[in-house]
């Protein structure tokens, strides 16, 4: 597929901006011929710890590079990137990344995740790059709950030139999933991608509501949802795990669109979701246009958090 | 899952039993976990070094006063601490006349600043003032419709332009306001990264256009690490005149709150509790410290204890019974649930309809902790099988918790007597907490059980919690 692979030239030029302010900080880290030391570990860690990595991941992080100096595998400061790069590397090992998409039929993507985190706008992301190359969208507006939250993905369905299948705001969100099923088979979609509201995993109510969606899309499409999407904000820190794994419990997520990724924020969060619940990153957004979308491309996402 | 910093103090703590003072050297453990503790809520790096720094020295000097638990003495350090660096409170709005009064709200993407100006839009009228919002947002698809849809639900009028030009929209709005008698302005912005440069100086530009009286900073509670760099560029722009934290509703720690204070050193002004336009609310740094701290607040511990406590262990605790498999630490977990709530009494009084209700139950007393140092002081096997428990054992023990073997007889036959009750109790319905809060449970069969022990003594009046649902309904 790779629709989105070959944007990772754009990715690079984008985290590049960000990216020499850290180079900075760790710079003076690592300078050269540094001894590892006490101290030394000490601001790595506080640089992982700054990355949103999560104290028990730095920790894991760390002992892991504490074995290795003692193992003598790595010997001088100049050791310890290489080593952690290629360590945090091997959680995304050659775990597709790509969508999944259906064997036939349209290919279905639920699109969830707390408030404000960028799903609609992920979701236009996803619609352009795919719509560009010549797939048929289709969009379903089933954050009927949000003040203006239909006339927001209509205003970009508009702009993207693709189908929207929406009720009016206040109706049954999974109402709105149920005809946009049937409108993706009968209109012989290529993709079917749903917006949903956003809520916080707390709402037990409302994460119901969610798995009935994943239910009714279940039911009227076989094998469908074929991808669930998580957007998570990128500045988040330690809550995004909780929320990983409340949105898997509800809906089965099958992957992680990491948004907002061109803001001073690193996202490290994402490498305790991978530790602890298995989720893979897929997608990542870096700015609020529909071309501001790559491919999660692990290479490009450690050495922005190490440089 | 409650508490969990003070049960790690009190485990660090307990060879001091009561006595003494917090020294160097038992602090520096303690402040491992303190320092945990805030980065795991998100408290910035450097903000939890220097708080640590600082907490240090104020503990060295304090007094354990007759507690038997320094544990708890330094909790109570640390989240005093913590709410002097998060206060003073400030939730007045500052309004100018002749007005009107101009209020700015910015932010980063999707923090809440469109849902946060209706709120405020609300809370305003509410205090009689003629508001009008403003839609400055000419970036984000359907920016203007959201606030329009806003306004129309809080019932104030929605100013907007044909323009991409958000200085010229705030003018006019300001014309449109002096001349239709709106005391109030509220500009809802575009959301924009820190490091954006044309988006900063865009809104600078807006700002001096319109001289605000009030800028405040929309953030989002559950940011990490990052949510000091924001602040700082934010505020080093606009000069901001407070903060307003977002999406408290969840159960995200909320170590931002900290962070924000820390680097600019404005207030946190008001708190965002939902999406509804009247989930406004005043900030209150203690309650915010408890969050931090993982001791949660209010709102977190009584859902937390409808939804967690009741299903979850509820559900493991009678498995362990089923099983017979109930022993010391179950017991103590539930105790503590009930205790729980004692260190909640105050908040627990504010909430509607249970003031007076809370007032008589002695959630916290001395009897509650003494069983817990028993407890803390058995072995693990012992807590599994309390048969093991002999009259050698039990010198150990009560010598351990500072109490007398008669002391540890007691707890060993009330332990025995609530489990009996408990395995003829059905359905559930023993969890301590889910009882209390439905007034179903059986605190009274429970401190009946409880008061078969010597010292523990019967409480004086035993009130039932009104049942009452917290914020379950929002669709
Ligand atoms: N800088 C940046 N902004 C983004 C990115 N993705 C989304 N945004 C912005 O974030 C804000 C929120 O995005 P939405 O797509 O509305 O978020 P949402 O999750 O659908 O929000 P709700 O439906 O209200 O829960 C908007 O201002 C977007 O333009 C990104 O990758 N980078
Ligand atoms: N749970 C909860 N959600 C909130 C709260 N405040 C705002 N939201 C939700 O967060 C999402 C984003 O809110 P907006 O008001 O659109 O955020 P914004 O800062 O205006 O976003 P942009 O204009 O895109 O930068 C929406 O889904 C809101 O309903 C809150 O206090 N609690
Ligand atoms: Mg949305
Ligand atoms: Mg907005």
């Amino acid at each position: 597929m790779g629709f989105f692979s070959k944007t990772t030239q754009y990715l690079k030029d984008r985290l590049d901006k960000t990216r020499t302010k850290i180079a900075d900080s760790l710079g003076t880290v690592l300078s050269l011929g540094r001894k590892i030391d006490g101290t030394l570990l000490d601001e790595l860690e506080e640089t992982l710890i700054r990355d949103d990595i999560g104290v028990e991941t730095t920790d894991k992080l760390m002992t892991d590079l504490r074995r290795a100096y003692k193992k003598k595998e790595i010997v001088v400061s100049e050791d310890v990137i290489p080593f952690l790069r290629e360590h945090i590397k091997a959680y995304w090992p050659q775990q597709d990344r790509s969508l999944r998409t259906a064997a036939s039929g349209p290919t279905v993507i639920l699109v969830a995740g707390v408030n404000g985190t960028g799903k609609t706008t992920s979701i236009a992301k996803l619609a352009y790059t795919l719509s560009q190359n010549q797939r048929k969208v289709i969009v379903a507006a089933c954050d009927t709950f949000r003040a203006a939250a239909v006339d927001q993905l209509t205003i970009w369905a508009e702009r993207l030139g693709v189908d929207i299948v929406k009720h009016a705001s206040g109706s049954d969100p999974a109402a709105v999933a149920y005809d946009a099923c049937e409108a993706a088979l009968s209109r012989r979609a290529d993709y079917l991608i749903l917006d949903t509201a956003g809520r916080l995993h707390t709402q037990t109510d409302l994460m119901r509501e969610l798995s009935k969606i994943h239910n009714v899309i279940q039911k009227k499409i076989p094998g469908a949802p074929h991808e669930v999407l998580l957007v998570l904000d990128a500045t988040t820190g330690q809550n995004a795990i909780i929320q990983a794994k409340l949105f898997m419990e509800a809906i089965n997520v099958s992957g992680i669109f990491l948004a907002k990724l061109d803001g001073t924020a690193r996202g490290g969060i994402v490498i305790a979701i991978k530790d602890q619940l298995d989720i893979p990153v897929k997608f990542v957004g870096l700015g609020e246009k529909p071309e501001d979308i790559a491919e999660f491309d692990p290479e490009i996402f450690v050495d922005a958090l190490l440089s | 899952m409650f508490d969990a910093l003070t049960d790690k103090f009190n485990s660090l703590f307990r060879s001091l039993s009561g006595r003494g003072r917090i020294t160097e050297a038992n602090i520096s453990d303690a402040m491992r976990e303190v320092r945990k503790a805030l980065l795991d809520a998100d408290v910035s790096y450097q903000v939890a070094e220097t708080f640590c720094k600082d907490v240090t020295k104020a503990a060295m000097g304090a007094e354990v006063i007759n507690s038997l638990h320094p544990g708890q003495m330094m909790v109570k350090v640390v989240s005093d601490e913590l709410t002097k660096l998060m206060g003073p409170v400030d939730s007045t709005i500052y309004y100018v006349s002749p007005g009107p009064t101009v209020i700015l709200l910015a932010g980063l993407q999707g923090g809440g600043k469109t849902t946060t100006a209706g709120k405020l839009a609300k809370y305003i009228q509410a205090q009689g003032k003629r508001p009008l919002l403003v839609a400055d947002d000419l970036q984000r698809p359907a920016a203007v419709q959201q606030l329009q849809v806003l306004g129309e639900q809080v019932g104030v009028d929605v100013y907007t332009e044909e323009t991409k030009d958000p200085v010229r929209v705030a003018k006019g709005a300001l014309k449109h306001a002096k001349k239709n008698g709106h005391d109030v302005v509220i500009l809802d912005t575009a959301g924009r990264l820190h490091i954006d440069e044309e988006m900063m100086a865009e809104i600078e530009r807006v700002a001096k256009a319109v001289t605000p009286h009030q800028i405040y900073l929309v953030c989002d509670a559950m940011m990490g690490q990052d949510a000091v760099n924001s602040a700082k560029a934010f505020n080093e722009r606009l000069e901001l005149d407070g903060i307003i934290l977002t999406k408290l509703d969840g159960d995200a720690r909320g170590g931002a709150a900290l962070s924000v204070k820390a680097v600019t050193g404005k207030p946190i002004k008001f708190v965002g509790m939902g999406e509804k336009l009247d989930k406004l609310e005043a900030f209150h740094p203690d309650r915010m410290a408890s969050r931090i701290l993982g001791m949660g607040d209010v709102v977190t511990l009584v859902e937390k204890a409808q939804e967690h406590f009741e299903a979850e262990e509820a559900e493991k605790l009678q498995k362990k019974m089923a099983q017979g498999t109930f022993g010391f630490d179950d017991f103590l977990k539930q105790m503590s649930a009930v205790k729980k709530m004692g260190g909640v009494k105050d908040m627990l009084k504010m909430l509607p309809g249970m003031g007076a209700q809370v007032e008589d139950v002695d959630f916290d007393g001395k009897e509650m902790r003494q069983m817990e140092a028993m407890v803390y002081s058995m072995s693990l096997k012992e807590r599994k099988d309390p048969d093991l428990i002999d009259a050698s054992r039990r010198r150990r023990i009560a010598a351990g918790a500072g109490v007398q073997p008669n002391d540890v007889s007691g707890l060993v036959k009330t332990f025995k007597r609530s489990r009996d009750m408990m395995k003829s109790l059905s359905g559930g319905r023993f969890g301590g907490i889910r009882g209390l809060l439905s007034g179903g449970f059986n605190i009274d069969a429970m401190s009946q059980a409880m008061t078969s022990g010597k010292k523990i003594k019967q409480r004086s009046k035993r009130k039932k919690v009104a049942r009452r649902k917290v914020g379950r309904k929002r669709r």
